[in-house]
């Protein structure tokens, strides 16, 4: 993406160019997704991107590799293992006891090293800490083109090549991007943009092992300590299976409870817009969207939301969307399942009695 | 001490609109600013000023009008700014702008060893997070993104110790100068300007380097040329084909829109009833 095209922008977007790959660039095949894990667990948009990955890998009739970096051990095996059930046909697996914790300099030579050996033609990362911190270093060390935070992967059939959408200037509108003459194209993606896919354990695949060739006094950062989150009474929105969000509609603070409410009845996480964030009526976990989390429950319920573009990439993945808003004309209403055109304080506090009745009869029927 | 603060300007995206048939970006009147996450970066690199001296030189690649970024940054006290603008530049992607942000802190090293270099977590207009690792990996230095908090700095050994986001905790590491850091959002709070800070500001004698001046030679690196990233197409999000349904009833009771909602969502989707006690359990 142009970092600096404001300072004399194209006036138009370069378009197709009719274009012939360099013949030293054609030995570039497959598709690689890296395997992001931290503390034992593996990122569940590396999975993610399994799914998407796959469907690349079909698309241009080539193998799709998972790359496992990590400490030597059972563990980083089980990842491999996890990448063919996720689709993986083939696992790339480094080893060494400096890639126990993530850091820049071993994990940039490591997967660099890897790409150079086995020269992919596409590289999948997630856009997260670990996965921005990397790609940003293998692509200024590889010289090719990275995209960054894609919501959408497809291959241009014409000329092979990966074409990369992703939200600009604000997410106010959307561009696709191509690397045409470097290898590999790399791409990351945020958790929760693509589905997850199905598991099957049943396949399985080949692992090529491969060395770093690297000695702790090599690496300048040491990790002294690592201080993981205390996850109690944290929001975890990007995997709730229900939220119910609130926007700029429920006017004051106060009647966020009726947010908060209907959540508890539910079991559901509580979202907010920007300005509900920024007006500091509830923490920067909870906020949906473009600059906040991008979820995917299978119910979200949005009450004096608008439905503004930046909020929406962030939750239209939802299965279900029930939009409460007093405008019959807000944009919400052009893309939930259900609308309601009422006030959210009243609609609310009902929508949380019937919700606690079904809940009640359910429980009966059982 | 000499700390480098890479910042951009960009256009206050909360007031960009696009034109609803052209689908072009309608920048005429939309404010520029400091791209918001630099100024964590900043504040960050003055307050090590503050505890343990330092110069502060800002540099901004970008268009003429770029100025009133730099001279924003020395309001608040840094202590000199450098603008890298050239026809050439125009078009540059992540790769290409790295790589004339880095040949300028080489050149800006031959008058002052450089120590710390500060670049924003990344920027609000093209949200790549990438310029900042693309001017380490070239200028060899240590990479360390997404920082929370600067513990301890000790100049003698040139030792650094910093907490570090990670996905799910806190790492503590400890590296050493020179190295780039990106600061986290929300980290600390950029300081007023004072006055006498804003009268250097007005009557600060810029430098502005062009590309030579920046010490770049090829000019294959920069520019759509240097680019390997292109973007071939610009949309506006497809309207999805359904609207919603939208609930009514007689009496038009939110007890009675709600009933009916309900009764309609859970006979089209008959799984939910169970996945929402599936929650609850
Ligand atoms: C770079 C950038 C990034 C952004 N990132 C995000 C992001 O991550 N997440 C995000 O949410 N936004 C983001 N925004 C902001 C976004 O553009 C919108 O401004 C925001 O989503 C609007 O929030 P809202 O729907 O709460 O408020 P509004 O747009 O003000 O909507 C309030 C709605 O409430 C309705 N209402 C009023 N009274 C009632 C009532 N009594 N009952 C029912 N309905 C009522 C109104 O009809 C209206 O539709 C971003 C903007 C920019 C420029």
């Amino acid at each position: 993406m142009s970092e600096a095209t404001e300072q004399e922008p194209p006036k138009k977007p370069a378009g197709r160019r009719k274009f012939e790959l360099d013949p030293r660039l054609a030995s570039y095949k497959g598709v690689w997704v890296f395997v992001e894990h931290e503390r034992g667990v593996a990122h569940p948009v590396s999975w993610e991107l399994m799914g998407e990955g796959r469907k690349l890998a079909d698309t241009l009739g080539v193998p799709l590799a998972g790359v496992v970096m990590g400490a030597p051990g059972i563990q980083a095996r089980r990842f491999c293992e996890d990448a063919f059930h996720y689709g993986a046909d083939l696992c790339y697996l480094m080893e060494d006891p400096v890639m126990a914790d993530y850091r820049n300099q071993p994990f940039t030579k490591g997967l660099t090293d890897l790409v150079n050996a086995y020269q992919p033609e596409i590289l999948l990362l997630g856009a997260t800490t670990l996965g921005r911190d990397l790609a940003g270093s293998v692509a200024t060390t590889l010289q090719t083109g990275l995209t960054a935070d894609c919501t959408e992967l497809n291959i241009d059939l014409e000329n092979r090549s990966l074409a990369a959408t992703r939200p600009t200037f604000g997410g106010s509108l959307l561009c696709t991007i191509v690397t045409l003459n470097y290898r590999p194209q790399m791409a990351t993606v945020r958790p929760r943009v693509m589905s997850m896919p199905k598991k099957d354990d049943t396949r399985s695949g080949s692992i090529i092992e491969h060395s770093l060739g690297m000695i702790e006094t090599d690496i300048v950062t040491k990790v002294l300590e690592y201080i993981p989150d205390n996850l109690q009474g944290k929001p975890q929105l990007p995997f709730a299976d229900i939220i119910v969000s609130g926007g700029r509609g429920m006017k004051r603070p106060e009647n966020f409870q009726l947010i908060w409410d209907l959540a508890k009845v539910l079991g559901a996480e509580v979202g907010a817009t920007r300005p509900v964030v920024q007006a500091g009526w509830v923490e920067l976990d909870r906020q949906v969207g473009q600059s906040g989390k991008t979820v995917r429950p299978k119910l979200y319920i949005a009450a004096g939301i608008s439905g503004a573009i930046q909020h929406r990439v962030g939750m239209d993945a939802s299965d279900v969307i029930i939009a409460i808003n007093s405008d019959p004309n807000a944009p919400i209403f052009d893309f939930a399942t259900y609308g309601i055109v009422g006030n959210a304080m009243t609609i609310l506090p009902a929508l949380t009695d019937a919700f606690r009745q079904q809940l009640a009869t359910a429980k009966v029927a059982v | 001490m000499h700390i480098v603060v890479c910042i951009k300007q960009v256009p206050d995206s909360a007031q960009i609109r696009v034109h609803p048939v052209t689908n072009t970006i309608m920048r005429q009147g939309v404010p520029a600013i400091v791209n918001p996450y630099d100024l964590f970066s900043l504040e960050a690199a003055l307050r090590l000023k503050d505890e343990y001296g330092a110069r502060v030189t800002v540099l901004c690649m970008g268009p003429p009008q770029a100025e009133a970024a730099l001279r924003k940054a020395i309001s608040f006290g840094a202590d000199d700014a450098i603008l890298v603008t050239d026809r050439a530049f125009a078009g540059s992607d992540t790769l290409a702008t790295s790589f004339a942000l880095a040949s300028a802190i080489r050149k800006i090293q031959e008058d002052m060893p450089v120590d710390i270099v500060f670049a924003g977590k990344q920027t609000i207009d093209g949200d790549t997070a990438q310029v900042g690792p693309g001017i380490a990996k070239r200028l060899d230095l240590q990479l360390l993104t997404y920082v929370s908090s600067i513990v301890d700095l000790d100049l003698d050994k040139r030792e650094i110790t910093l907490h570090r986001r990670a996905e799910g905790g806190v790492q503590v590491l400890q590296t050493r100068l020179p190295c780039l850091i990106t600061m986290l959002e929300g980290t600390n709070e950029m300081r007023f300007a004072t006055m006498p800070n804003m009268f250097r500001a007005a009557r600060y004698p810029l430098k502005q380097w062009d590309k030579d001046a920046a010490g770049i030679e090829d000019v294959s690196k920069i520019g759509l040329k240097g680019s390997p990233t292109i973007v071939s197409k610009v949309f506006a999000p497809q309207a999805k084909s359904q609207r919603a349904e939208i609930i009514d009833c007689e009496s038009k009771e939110p007890k009675d829109l709600a009933v009916t909602l309900l009764t309609k969502m859970f006979t089209k989707y008959p799984n939910l009833p169970e996945e929402i006690a599936k929650v609850n359990a």
